[in-house]
Formats: structure tokens, sequence, C-alpha cells
């Protein structure tokens, strides 16, 4: 998790260049129909502008954001698919209390049905807000995009990846960040010169392209460090702090009783001799003894 | 109506009206947990993607936790420093304490999502967790609790062996208690350290876990303080302003400490604006100048410290200014700009509420049915009757028979 560094060159990635995503929404079909989502009834403009659903939610695993901005007096439409990052060291695997998330070696961060108790520390947890969660049921789970592992691990492709007729390209990270610089240094003035993802939360296996500034588009500020190591520089203490505090506790109590004890025998040795001050010592010491 | 019954519906009828009040609270309060059983979180609450934790877990657990730190603080000032005079403080703390965690851990189950799995927490660890980590603590802090509170219980029935043992004991366990509550009170601060980015920077800093931490002490000896109050004035105990005094003697100090980890962290650990969101500056301002400086101001003064009803005011401010920062931290610091506010539903007040009348209403309860309040340990008889006269007949005899 977050101690072991381990290389992610060989997960396999998703490079999502947005400047050729033509909003198609291909991708959020093929995701309803892999994983067998339930569609979702909505009304046209009740989010953001044109995108639909308004959110991604238990039955919508990914979306496809429109931006619609000005450009040389032109409406212009800027679009990018959401979607779980996979990140490298995910923050909803380091915070569940039973382990129920995991990132795979394959690359996905798959999430296990079986050991969930339904905390939702994960959705706290996601600088991306992407666990979702079924309200809709008395016994919820946490729904979230499984980076089609059943699928990879048949050596077929995602089934967004596969669907989508031109911005997706799929592989390994290595290869997809190699790609990825490629593109921005031969169309410097095409593109906005960031790979969203290279180094966002320690690194994900989603990255972005973009035409438009990050920010303008609605890519979420984040940090480069992995979440989990915030939780972590604390939680790490806690055998330690454990035995300081008991072993403090434990020395203190014995000097503070220590002093009652002293004063007991005192009070002892002074009835024993009758009250007289002036017994011998050493036959003080023995009755003492006796005491004991 | 069998007799048992009888009896038991004419031991009620003798109660005061307040406490059939809070029993009707803990009843509703019960149907209310009901209802969410069997028609969901969804249903039944105001949760949703954007405010996935509420009241259930920013109340019932991240603030009441801080408020049953009672016991372990008073734990350590009376048996660990052997402050002895302290002692008759000790129990009802020890019976909030109790209380406070049970109804914590009701509150926990409620607010998961597959309670029936809570065991797996026990199954599969996840070291890396803090929730993991508070779960096990709280687990293991409610049994040592359990077995504290077992002491006046024993007491009352007149087993003469567990209460030995228990007598015995009583010093390990307070030890044990501060170590664990160390942990987890600590560990809620750590909660929220992943939420970085989410949480506002007026409050999030890498020093949340310690504050959190020195906060729970200073809170726990001001329930004391506010709990013995009550007890004075409402259910006809001695006064013990005396004894409280102690107490405020030390809760200047730990809050000092407290305001300068805060003021430390603020100024120099916390990354970003501070300044940009006029609603959760006030909520700020409110919290620090009413729930920190001016309790702290109080209990610099002596005349406060040592009046019964000034040290209850100060006290209060004190669990204010508490209820205050676990609220600002959990619920109010993690709103975004511009996002739905979310008020909980009815459901959800109604179960807070009976858990709170639950309390209330279990504490009265205890102390009436049992010693709490008159234990005076010199008093008590802690000898193991000879009920097989093996010290009359002599130990060989008792032994062949």
């Amino acid at each position: 998790m977050s101690t072991a560094p381990v290389n992610f060159d060989k997960t396999k990635t998703f490079l999502i260049d947005t400047t050729k995503c033509t909003g198609c929404r291909g991708c959020q079909v093929a995701c309803k129909q892999w994983n067998q989502l339930k569609a979702e009834k909505t009304v046209f403009f009740s989010g953001e502008g044109y995108q639909n659903p308004p959110q991604m939610s238990e039955y919508t695993f990914t979306r496809v954001k429109f931006k619609d901005y000005q450009k040389d007096g032109q409406n212009e439409f800027a679009f990018y698919k959401e979607m779980c990052m996979h990140c490298n060291d995910p923050a909803c695997a380091s915070v569940c209390p039973v382990g129920a998330f995991k990132k795979t070696p394959e690359g996905p961060v798959v999430y296990d049905t079986k050991r969930c108790i339904g905390c939702r520390f994960c959705m706290i947890a996601c600088p991306f807000g992407i666990p979702k969660y079924e309200w809709s049921k008395a016994f919820p789970l946490v729904r979230k995009c499984t980076g089609c592992y059943s699928r990879i691990k048949e050596g077929m492709q995602p089934a967004c990846a596969t669907a989508c007729p031109t911005a997706i390209t799929y592989g390994n990270r290595d290869d997809m960040l190699k790609e990825a610089e490629r593109r921005l240094k031969k169309r410097p003035d095409h593109y906005f010169q960031a790979i969203y993802g290279k180094e966002e939360a320690g690194g994900t296996s989603i990255l972005y392209l973009t035409q438009q500034p990050l920010d303008e588009l609605g890519f979420k500020q984040i940090t480069k460090r992995p979440l989990p190591s915030y939780t972590w520089q604390a939680l790490r203490l806690v055998p330690g702090i454990f035995l300081t505090v008991g072993g403090t506790l434990s020395l203190v109590s014995w000097f503070q009783h220590r002093k009652d004890r002293i004063r007991r025998e005192e009070e002892q040795k002074k009835q024993q001799t009758g009250g007289a001050c002036c017994a011998p010592a050493d036959t003080a010491n023995d009755e003492k003894e006796d005491n004991q | 109506m069998t007799a048992a019954a009888r009896i038991v519906m004419d031991e009620i009828k003798g109660y005061h009206n307040f406490i059939k009040l809070m029993m009707i609270l803990t009843g509703v309060g019960a149907l209310a947990s009901l209802v969410r059983f069997i028609f969901g979180l969804g249903a039944t609450t105001h949760l949703n993607d954007t405010y996935p934790w509420g009241l259930w877990i920013s109340f019932d657990v991240v603030t009441s936790v801080p408020l049953a730190a009672g016991a372990f603080t008073i734990g350590i000032v009376a048996h660990v420093f052997h402050i002895k005079k302290l002692e008759p403080l000790v129990r009802p703390a020890i019976v909030t304490g109790f209380l406070g965690y049970s109804l914590v851990c009701i509150g926990l189950l409620l607010d998961l999502g597959q309670p029936q799995r809570g065991i797996n927490v026990l199954l599969y660890w996840n070291i890396h967790s803090p929730m993991f980590e508070v779960s096990m603590c709280v687990m293991a802090y409610t049994t040592v609790l359990t077995l504290e509170f077992l002491h006046p219980v024993a007491e009352k029935f007149g087993w003469h062996l567990p209460l030995r043992l228990l007598r015995t004991l009583e010093l390990p366990f307070a030890i044990l208690a501060a170590m664990i509550s160390t942990l987890h009170q600590s560990t809620l601060g750590t909660f929220f350290l992943i939420a970085v980015d989410k949480l506002h920077n007026l409050w999030y800093n890498p020093l949340l876990p310690l504050q959190f931490w020195l906060s729970a002490i200073f809170t726990g000896l001001s329930i004391v303080i506010f709990e013995a109050s009550l007890v004075h004035k409402y259910m006809k105990q001695p006064d013990e302003a005396e004894l409280l005094a102690t107490l405020t003697k030390i809760i200047p100090w730990v809050m000092g400490v407290y305001i300068f980890v805060k003021a430390y962290a603020l100024a120099f650990l916390s990354h970003g604006p501070l300044f940009d969101r006029p609603v959760l500056l006030m909520l700020f301002a409110i919290e620090v100048v009413f729930g920190l400086f001016l309790p702290f101001g109080m209990f610099l003064m002596k005349r406060i410290r040592t009046d019964k009803q000034l040290q209850m005011r100060a006290a209060s401010l004190v669990l204010f200014g508490l209820i205050m920062n676990r609220f600002n931290v959990s619920m109010f610091g993690m709103e975004q700009a511009g996002q739905q506010i979310y008020v909980p539903s009815i459901i959800e007040s109604l179960v807070t509420i009976g858990i709170i009348s639950a309390h209330v209403l279990f504490f009265v309860l205890i102390a009436k049915y049992f010693p709490i309040f008159e234990h005076h340990p010199e008093a008590t008889d802690y000898t193991i009757p000879d009920h097989f006269h093996k010290i009359e007949k002599g130990h060989g005899e008792g032994v062949k028979a």
C-alpha cells in the first residue's frame, strides 16, 4: 500500500486525449452495457450545460463532461471523460478498514463487495469523488469503475477504450507517458503543456491531454503527494505512542503510589512503637518486614 | 398483567416527568432506527454522494467520543496520579463513559451500510486505515469500560470475588484506558488528514490528531464538572465544587497547550488561503472565541475556578467549543464552496436525539439502582466471605471433602 514502492511502468493505463474526443459518448454506453448498469431517467440541462446524466452515480461509472467556451467569438465545446483514475497509491484502499479496495498489479483499483462494511470512508477520501453509493438499496454497497478488470485479465481492453473511436489509447504506463510527451512536443500550440494524472495524487492510471488550461475544463487541482502518506505520517506513530503513554503512566503511578506506601509504613511504624519517636531504627525495620 | 410487569409499571409511574420524557424520546429514537433498517440509508437520511457522512458520524461518533473522555481523564488524575480525594468523581465518569461508548457503537452500526458485516474489521486488518484503528480501539475500550462498570454492579449484588478482582485491576485498567483513548481520540483527527484539498485550511493541518487528543483531555475533565454540577443540582447529590476545583486547575494547562498547538499549526503548517470563505471564518471565530478563549480566560481566574456556578458555566463553554470544533472539522469545513447544503433528515435527527436521551435516561436509572455516588473505597468490604467455612474447619479438611 503506502509503504512499498512499486514500479508502475507496466500497469495498464488510459491515455485520454481530450482534443480528439468528439463527445459521442460511446464510452458511456459501452460501460453501461458491459457492467449491466441501469439507465437513469434524466432531464436535459439538469446539470452543467449539455452533459448528461448530471453526475456520476451508482448507475454511471463514466461520463463525458461538456464544457462550452468562447474562442475568437465562436462557441466551442470541450469534452472530457470522467472516470475512476485508478491511482497508483489509492486513498480509498488506504482508508478502508477492511481492505476492500486493492490496487491490482495489472493497474485497475478493484473493490471486494464481500468485505465492505459500508462505512463510506472511501467516498470521503477519494480526491476525485469517484466512489458512489447504492443509496437506493436497504443494504447498499459502493460502486465504481472497475477498470474492466475481468476483461483485461482475459487480454482484452476495457469496454470504453474498445468503444472509443478517437481519443483513448490503452497500454503500459511508461509507453502511454512516452506517447503523451511525444504528442505535447509535436504540437506545442495545440496542447496545454501538462499531463494530468502523471503526478496527481502520486500518479494515476489515467492520463489526460487537453487543449485548454486544466482548471478551465474543471479538472481539480490535486496534491502531487500520494494521499495515503498524509494519514500514514500520523498512523505510523501509533505503536510508539501506545507504549510511551502506557510506560509513562505506569512510572508515574508507581512514584505516586510509592509516596503513599512510604507514608503508610511510617504510620504503622509509629503505631507499633506506641507513638514513641525514639525506637531503634533496626528494630523498626524488622517489625516492618514482619508485617509484610 | 403479570406480577413482575406490574411492579415495573408501578416503579415507572413513580419516576419524574423528565425521565418519562427521556423514555419517550429514547423509544422514538429506537423506532426511527428501526425505520432506517427497514427502508435503508438512502430513503431515510439526507445523505448522498456529496455528503456520504452526516449527522450520525459528526455527532454520534466524532463528537460523542471526546464527550465520553471523562472516564479516562479522571481515571488518570484519580488513580494514576493518585489524588485519592477525587475518588467520588470516578464512578459517575465511568458510567458516562460506558454509556457514551456503548451508544457510539450503536451509532456506528446504524451508520454502516452493511452493519451485519461489522465483524469483518476483526477478520481483514488494514493497519493503514484510521477507521480500522478507531474501530479496534472503540471495541477494546468499550470492553474495558464494561468491566470497570461491573464494579458497582458487583458491589450492588455482593459478588465478592469479581469485586476484589476488579479492585485489583482498577489501576491497570486506568492506564490501559488512557493508552487506548490516546490512540483513538487522536486518530479521529487522522480521519480528516486524508481529506486534503477538501477540509478547509482553517482546520486542515498535520497536527489535527494532536489537537483532537488535547481537546479530548480538557473536554473529558470539563464533562466531569458539567455532570457533577447537574447531578448536584437535580439528583440531590453532595456538592463537589471543592473537588472540581482540583480539576479546574488542570484544565487551563491543557487548554493552554492546545491553544499553542492550534495557533502554531494555523500559522506555520496550513497551506492556502484562510480568509476566503466568510461563513467558515465566522464558524471558526465562534468556535475559538466562545469555545476556547472565553473558557480559558475563565478557568485562569481563581474566583471562577472555585465557584460552583461559574465553573459549571466555563465547563459548558468548553463543551460548546468542542462540539463546534468537531462539527466544523467533520461537516462544515468539508463543504465546498457552492455545494448544496446538508441538513439532517427527521429520521436522522430523531435517532440522534434518541441517543442523547438514552444516555441521560440510563445514567439516571443506573444512578438510581446502583451505588454510583456513595462510593467510598475505604468503606467498601473487599474481603471474600468464607462460604465453605474452610478457615474455620481448617484447610486440610476442606481439600479432603
